[in-house]
Formats: C-alpha cells, structure tokens, sequence
C-alpha cells in the first residue's frame, strides 16, 4: 500500500438544502475531531472556516448534499457535494462580494460573496468540479506542515 | 484589554458570562457572516447586530472570544444556548456600531488585521 493512500475518513454526513437551524454542526463536529487528532489550532482554524464556508453554501444555494473530510499523514481532504443546481459562472462565483444568495440567506448576514474566495485563501489546494443541472463537487486539501508552521 | 473593561466602556449587560479577565488583542465589526471569517484572529471581540445562532457557529470556527451585540439588540433563546454549549460569552449594549467600536479603538483595542493563516 503506498503511503499516500493511507486515509482515514473523519467525517462522512448529509446536508440538508435550507436548513440553518443545524447549519454548522458538521463543522463543528469536524474541528473537535481535528482537535483531539493533535493538529495545530491555526491549521484547525483554516479547516474550520474552508469546511464552515462549504457546509453553508450547501445549505444556501443548493438541493442539498453531503460533507466528508479524510486525514491522510500530509493533508487533510474536505470533499462537499451536492445535487445541483450546479454553478453557472464559476469566474463570477470567485470574484469577492458576488453572490446569488437568497434574501432569506441575507437577512441571516449570509450572501457577503466572500464563501468561495475564503474557501480558496483558507487551502492549500481547491478542485471544483461542476455541471449545471447536475450539481457540484468541491475539494479542498489543506497540508498537515511539520511543527513551526504556525505564524501570526 | 479585559472583558471586563469592555463591559464597562461600553456599558454592556451580560447575556452569557465569561471571565472578566478574559484578554482581548483586537477587535472586528461586521454584519455579514463571510467578512467576519475573511479576518480571522484569536482573542477578538466582535461586535454586530446579527444575532441569529449562525453567528455563534461563525465565532466558533474563528476562535473568536467574545461577542457584543448592538443597538441594544437581544438575542434569541436558540443563540445563547448554542454560545452556552460552545462556552462564548455573549453581551449586549445600547450603543450603535460604529459608536461602540469607536468607544474600544479609543480607549486601546487594536482593529482586526486582514491576516493571512499561513
């Protein structure tokens, strides 16, 4: 087995479209375990905000999807897909303060247009995958450095 | 500057209690979710009007220690028992925003710096 292939699912859960009352928890769910795994908190704090800013894009702009996040000795993986509808302009998607959240989304202070460049600044590495009437898959991988890597 | 100290600047009553000796680095105003994750520090104290339970999951993934609502606003029963469960102290104050964190950048609280997590 090679040893890049060792992984370990953490985290494997539904999201539901719409549903902000439980909006978080798998986030918060995943920074204990990362927590208790003895990653440093400053590279926690960049999973938890890439992870956060995922699950909630879930929950605003899509029919719902799922979240799952692997631990291998160099990375961790945050994988979140969904059932569509897909992302029509995946340029204008990144551009910071563009957003097509719901008004119900920004009258809870969501729709800043900040998700998909926070996601972006907070990894190491971003795939995104995406078909419009079929939904997307975003991955991102941020790398588990040797300790000193923390930096203020 | 201490939680206690905030407190009294701002003449804020307690909502979720936190240790009065509680130090704070900087601060960060903002009513909307994502600017509050683009600047992300430890120790901060927000201040904002968003009182819904999501700005409490927001003040969990950034490590934030304290949050201040204003205007006077008070927070649902679904919010402060969330910031109970993750153990964030909550207050309210009468003053609007821009007055309050005035009041804090006076008197010695640093702003948030738009910094990178390397």
């Amino acid at each position: 087995m090679q040893k890049d292939e060792i992984k370990q699912v953490i985290l494997d859960c539904e999201v539901e479209a719409g549903d902000f009352s439980v909006g978080g928890e798998a986030s918060s769910k995943l920074k204990s375990l990362l927590h208790k795994l003895g990653i440093p908190a400053q590279t926690i704090r960049k999973i938890a905000i890439a992870t956060y800013e995922l699950e909630i894009n879930i929950i605003i702009h899509t029919y719902g999807g799922s979240l799952k996040a692997e631990v291998t000795p160099s990375e961790i993986r945050v994988i979140a897909s969904d059932k569509g509808p897909g992302i029509a302009d995946l340029e204008k998607a990144f551009q910071p303060g563009y957003s097509t959240a719901s008004q119900k989304a920004r009258e809870m202070g969501f729709g800043a247009g900040m998700g998909l460049c926070n996601i972006k600044r907070y990894s190491d590495e971003l795939n995104v995958e995406t078909e419009v009437g079929k939904g997307t898959e975003i991955e991102a991988r941020i790398y588990l450095r040797e300790s000193g890597d923390s930096n203020e | 500057m201490k939680l206690k100290e905030v407190k009294e600047i701002l003449s804020a009553q307690v909502i979720v209690e936190g240790s009065e000796e509680l130090e704070l680095l900087s601060g960060c105003g903002a009513d909307l979710m994502s600017d509050v994750l683009a600047f992300s520090k430890e120790n901060t104290v927000l201040l904002t009007g968003l009182t819904n339970p999501q700005v409490i999951r927001t003040a969990e993934m950034t490590d934030l220690s304290l949050i201040i609502f204003v205007r006077g606003k008070q927070p649902p029963v679904e919010t402060i028992e969330l910031a109970k469960d993750r153990g964030i102290p909550l207050m309210s104050t009468d003053k609007p925003l821009y007055q309050a964190c005035g009041l804090l950048y006076s008197a010695g609280l640093r702003a948030e710096k738009l910094a990178k997590l390397e």
